[in-house]
């Protein structure tokens, strides 16, 4: 780098950080996030002081009171906010809180909710998690600590942590602040892979894949800040977005390669952590293999939560070159529908088939990011609500369904056989959420589908919705064929053993079913507030970057 | 290139301070082995002989790490806020406490846990 090039970055990074007298930050705004944090910090208190005795109740009250009070003020924000649509930004321009910001976070929120249910269920058979994690599998000092009732109650504090990560990075207005909440998503949830109580080697096998792949996904996201401040001198989404639009007025002459290769490589860390085809190899043993109440927090909140981020970094401050990285986002979504489906197909595990479900979904969800208008934004933001309550709702199905050696879950496919004579009501409910998977009329699925398709066609994009709706077409062979294996097969001899729903999976059962059915039957009110009124949708069809000022 | 002189030359000192102390050692000190010097050095397990089946650490020396981290990362960042104290003003302060109780609450739960029993 020559001399004047250096100066010039120099008087960059020069500009003052720390003004005179105490900064202003409105913490009412930050509240949602404070709460969980603070109670998390409790929980870890809690490990250290309560007796062990009463640990597991004292954590459940801090987790669930904190997920239902940062709901209440998330809920109670939105009144908060200017009423012309606008966003606010917070804590040195650090986080955005607008709409989109509120409703995920909302949705996240409530899904943890549900999540917490299931992690807690502990009425008739033991819990999902180890007794002791740092126990070799299958030594004597587990076999000790199983019979003496141990457990982690570190689980809730772990938990309220991932969830903070969680609510900050679809909130986050720059990329160090994403990248923050990226780890402290990840963090956690990498050791909370490992903790499951039955076959614990395959378990720590998840954890350790996840947590190696995520690294690297990290590392990826990390590289592709660094091109992107080189370019723009900022990581600041509002400067990028100006350095964006103006073509490449920021630090460096010619700095278009920079760019390029910074979206792509911000890219790659985001679609990882959607689980898009090509970097979705995780997901399958990642959710097959971790404790399955966590597998229904990652498939439900990590993927709203992901998703959140990817729509921010793709629509503020890279959506100036959305003609740029538009093929890319073409490539990824068809390879994610047709291979995806494709592979789903022959998965004979039910928790495996989930995953490669999850992925699809997520090839769906991208064509809303390719169509980049404000539609698009509110049919992703719609479907990822509506999928989060199914998906949840349909792990709790298979956390209930036991096989009769061992007392695991009953993950291959053949036991499920002739379910639907033996249990009607569960397998009832099964069969709707994967009927809501498929996208049939009068569910969650169908409406979700039908918004982001409808964006992705507005915009062009109708090859990409061709190819969305064959992809749906296979996938829905597959899932009315466990339909099929559940009502008309003959149970098989050796069948699995049901447990009868305790309260709290009961509840999250019940609430993913009133979920999928309304918002399948009366999606109106919430689609409403997502879309933005004919008013404010000429100056948002303008210029890409107000989007999110909805 | 010139800025980056001070880099090299401090990177040449690094490398020639080692490599005088490893020869000046080596030459000019006396070589009287006992047990003591083949222990582990201060800490740690023997690394031989290992045992059946591949010799790994167990998981629960991440109560240790857990202490390191505690402390690294405590003094990472109170070094640049303590030199940078005037212009943090109150707030830095106030921060800095806040940071300061929940690296605290992490010890506290290390202590009860009992990673500070080294018996």
């Amino acid at each position: 780098m020559n001399h004047a090039a250096y100066s010039a970055l120099e008087t960059t990074l020069a500009a003052p950080v720390i003004t005179q007298g105490p900064p202003d930050i409105d913490y009412g705004l930050l509240s949602p996030m404070l709460v969980i944090f603070a109670a998390g910090v409790l929980g870890v208190l809690a490990e250290a002081f309560v007796p062990r005795a009463r640990r597991r109740v004292t954590q459940l009250v801090l987790a669930l009171g904190a997920v239902l009070l940062a709901f209440v003020l998330t809920v109670s924000l939105v009144g908060a906010l200017p009423a012309d649509g606008a966003g606010i930004v917070v804590a040195f321009a650090t986080v955005a809180v607008d709409r989109p910001t509120l409703f995920l976070q909302g949705t996240i929120l409530v899904l943890a909710l549900a999540s917490l249910l299931l992690i807690a269920e502990h009425g008739q058979e033991e819990s999902s998690f180890a007794a002791q994690a740092a126990a070799v599998p299958g030594s004597e000092e587990e076999r000790e600590h199983v019979l003496a009732g141990s457990q982690h109650t570190e689980v809730y504090p772990l938990v309220l942590f991932a969830l903070l990560g969680m609510l900050l990075f679809p909130a986050a207005n720059d990329f160090l602040t994403m990248f923050i909440a990226l780890e402290v998503m990840s963090l956690p949830l990498y050791l909370l892979c490992g903790l499951a109580r039955r076959r614990r080697l395959f378990s720590q096998e998840a954890a350790v894949k996840y947590f190696l792949l995520g690294a690297f996904s990290s590392a990826f996201f990390l590289f592709g800040i660094a091109l992107v401040y080189g370019y723009a001198g900022s990581v600041n989404f509002a400067d990028v977005a100006e350095a964006v639009a103006g073509g490449g007025a920021g630090v460096i002459a010619n700095g278009e390669p920079l760019l390029l290769a910074g979206i792509a490589l911000a890219g790659v860390g985001l679609l990882f952590k959607v689980g898009a085809v090509p970097f979705h190899n995780w997901k399958p043993d990642v959710y097959q293999g971790a404790p399955t109440p966590i597998t229904a927090l990652m498939a439900s909140c990590t993927l709203v939560a992901a998703f959140g981020a990817l729509l921010r970094v793709f629509y503020v401050p890279f959506g100036g070159s959305v003609w740029e990285w538009r093929p890319m986002m073409w490539v990824v979504a068809i390879l994610t529908m047709v291979a995806a489906a494709v592979i789903a197909v022959t998965q004979r595990d039910i928790k495996r088939l989930l995953a490669y479900s999850s992925v699809v979904h997520a090839g769906f969800i991208l064509t809303a990011v390719i169509a980049a208008s404000p539609e698009g934004l509110a049919g992703a933001m719609f479907y990822l609500a509506a999928y989060g309550f199914t998906t949840v709702g349909a792990f709790a199905v298979v956390t209930l369904v036991r096989s009769r050696e061992g007392g695991g879950e009953a993950g291959d496919l053949t036991q499920w056989a002739g379910l639907g004579r033996t249990s009607p009501v569960l397998a009832g409910a099964l069969g709707l959420f994967l009927l809501a998977f498929a996208g049939i009329p009068l569910t969650s699925g169908f409406i979700g589908k039908f918004a982001v398709f409808e964006a992705a066609v507005a915009a062009g994009a109708t090859p990409l919705v061709v190819i969305g709706v064959l992809s749906s077409a296979v996938t829905a062979f597959f899932y009315v064929r466990i339909i099929v294996l559940m009502f008309f097969a003959e149970p098989a001899e050796e069948g699995p053993r049901v447990l009868r729903p305790g309260g709290p999976t009961g509840v999250v059962i019940a609430v993913g079913v009133a979920a999928t059915v309304f918002l399948g039957v009366y999606p109106g009110p919430v689609l409403d507030t997502m879309l933005p009124q004919p008013a404010e949708a000429e100056v948002a069809g303008e210029a890409p970057t107000d989007m999110f000022a909805r | 290139m010139e800025l980056y002189a001070p880099i090299f030359v401090l990177g040449g000192i690094g490398a020639g301070f080692v490599v005088l102390s490893m020869v000046v050692g080596a030459i000019a000190g006396p070589k009287r082995y006992n047990r003591a010097k083949l222990q582990a050095y201060e800490c740690g397990i023997d690394p031989t002989p290992q045992p059946v089946g591949g010799g790994r650490f167990t998981i629960k020396y991440y109560l240790t790490a857990m202490l390191f981290i505690v402390f690294d990362i405590e003094v990472i960042f109170l070094v640049p806020w303590a030199i940078h104290l005037d212009a943090l003003g109150m707030f830095g302060l106030v921060a800095m406490l806040l940071f300061l109780v929940n690296v605290s609450i992490a010890y506290a739960y290390e202590w009860r846990r009992g990673g500070l029993e080294w018996g």
